[in-house]
């Protein structure tokens, strides 16, 4: 499949959900998404379409919460990255890890920095966080405070 | 027969990073695995926010001790596509020299330690040898043995100078006849590949669904190589090949690495000899708002940056993805149903990062400790020794 083809795919069976369709440059397309939109999308795009999942990268924007799933296109030399902006009040959506087991680590990494929810993940244990950080403190969030008066992490670099 | 768990932490048995492997096994046999990591972590990506552009590039070359130069080639690529700005040719070649010989000697780095793990010492100091040869052509070449501190996003800092190449040249030949030998002796040995051969299988469909990459994926398969899908940098520039393997266990690991080794020696004699002239930097002052991803492939993998600009002099978000982070999960489909004396090799294929420092123990389910790390590399070692004396 060409390049083309790939991008008027995903344009035509997504018509409806596609909020904003950015091509920065010919090598990295950013898609605007509803998070209703996101299973069937990514299943489209890492099945159908066989494209490899990089990562995910989650980001609080001060108004919401944003997470970008970059999907790579190897043979074709792009990157597709599906957009979806979460409320800040309330902050979940669908789990991809039952779809591909490469999201397993990142999800649970996203829901300890940024507090975000992922629903229908297997094994949200904590991944990189220490066992005494306090539950519901978020270290990525722009409104995180340092917690612990002793730590040494936070006296400015 | 009862089921016994084997903790293995929080220390790596064999590398760097501090991890928690957490094995149950059947007798001898293991059947399930849960990894925990975290032990070390530095929160680089909150700290980048409040670094420089220029800053940060140096933040990210400490993240990893062995492919230093991957993560700030991934960085600069990403700052460099919010710019929208090729480097100048001359930094492209300097970049892939950088970046190639760094690949040789994570390769033998890797190599060493598989042979030791298997009670191959002589594997080990060979290899190890020829490693410190090209520590020497990178000092020649950055300054530095490690932390070369050579990239900066337009460009590289620092040039290479034209009568260093000869000498440089000169070593890097050097280790090629030695290195011919070590592959031989690795790729011919019956007794290794008893050893290496179905142990730890990754198959094509696992390595797809894991996301897995750079040799891990390719042994396995998957033909993945972001300097090929890629092409960033100067890979576009001269013939070379992308090494595959099909049968995914720890031999095709080791096959595909002794290999790569080879062409990279190829990448950088080809681009020291074509070093083309020009500036080597261009001189970037300010980084727009804007949000760009740079994908490189390091020794392990592919290696993802993702920045955020808002047009200040920070990055208002920077994402890094270590290869590791994608292959390490990849245990729970190569170590299930193998044996323990295997655990150490099976975990060591995917060649993530290393140090001395070495503590496991292996307890069974009331508590009583068995077995230390060096316990686990000495089965290891012994079973070895059983295979070449029954060949014998």
């Amino acid at each position: 499949m060409t390049r083309e083809e790939v991008l008027n795919n995903i344009r035509e069976k997504f018509k409806g959900d596609i909020k904003n369709f950015l091509e920065r440059s010919p090598k990295r397309i950013y898609i605007e998404i509803p998070s209703s939109a996101l299973l069937s999308m990514a299943t489209y795009i890492f099945k159908d379409l066989g494209a490899r999942f990089n990562i995910a990268s989650g980001l609080d924007t001060r108004h919401n919460f944003e997470i970008l799933y970059h999907f790579s296109f190897d043979l074709l030399d792009l990157i597709v990255s599906l957009r979806v902006v979460l409320p800040k009040d309330k902050p979940e959506i669908v789990s991809l890890t039952p779809l591909l087991e490469g999201a397993n680590w990142i999800e649970r990494e996203i829901t300890e920095m940024l507090g975000i929810n992922f629903i229908g993940h297997p094994d949200m244990r904590r991944l990189l966080l220490p066992p005494d950080w306090p539950e519901g403190v978020y270290p990525l969030r722009r409104d995180y405070k340092e917690w612990d008066p002793d730590a040494i992490r936070d006296r400015g670099v | 027969m009862a089921k016994t768990i084997v903790p293995i932490g929080p220390y790596h048995p064999l590398q760097e990073e501090p991890e928690f492997f957490t094995l149950t096994v059947e007798g001898e046999r293991i059947v399930a695995i849960d990894v925990q990591v975290g032990y070390n972590h530095r929160g680089i990506e909150k700290l980048s926010e409040r670094m420089s552009f220029d800053q940060s590039t140096f933040a990210v070359e400490r993240i990893c001790g062995i492919c230093s130069t991957s993560h700030p080639f991934a960085y600069t690529q990403a700052v460099e596509d919010i710019l929208g700005v090729e480097v100048p040719p001359r930094a492209k070649f300097i970049r892939v020299i950088i970046a190639e010989s760094e690949r040789i000697h994570s390769h033998l780095l890797w190599l060493g330690l598989a042979g030791h793990f298997l009670g191959y010492n002589t594997v080990f100091m060979w290899a190890w040898k020829l490693r410190e040869e090209i520590l020497d052509v990178m000092e020649i070449l950055s300054g530095n043995r490690n932390n070369y501190a050579m990239f900066r996003p337009g460009g590289v800092r620092r040039d290479i100078k034209a009568e260093d190449i000869p000498g440089v040249l000169k070593k890097i030949d050097s280790i090629v006849p030695t290195l011919e030998m070590l592959k031989k002796a690795v790729m011919d040995d019956p007794v290794l590949h008893a050893r290496t051969k179905n142990v730890g299988v990754l198959s094509q469909a696992d390595a797809i669904n894991f996301c897995a990459l750079g040799p891990t994926a390719r042994a396995s398969g998957v033909l993945r190589d972001v300097r090929k899908d890629a092409p960033y940098a100067a890979y576009d520039q001269f013939p070379w090949e992308m090494i595959t393997r099909c049968q995914g266990d720890v031999f095709d690991k080791l096959v595909v690495r002794v290999l790569e080794t080879f062409e990279s020696i190829k990448m950088v004699k080809y681009c020291l000899q074509n070093l083309p002239e020009g500036p080597i930097d261009l001189n970037i002052k300010d980084i727009p708002a804007g949000e760009g991803i740079g994908h490189i492939e390091a020794p392990r993998g592919e290696c993802f940056h993702y920045v955020l600009s808002d047009g200040t002099n920070r990055p208002a978000r920077h994402k890094i993805r270590a290869p590791t982070f994608m292959n390490l999960p990849t245990y729970k489909a190569t170590i299930v149903g193998e044996t323990i004396s295997d655990a150490t090799i099976i975990l060591a294929g995917i060649d993530p990062c290393y140090c001395c420092t070495e503590r496991m123990a292996v307890r069974d389910i009331k508590g009583r400790k068995m077995y230390d790390g060096e316990d686990l590399i000495r089965l290891s070692q012994e079973k070895t020794e059983k295979i070449r004396s029954k060949m014998k």
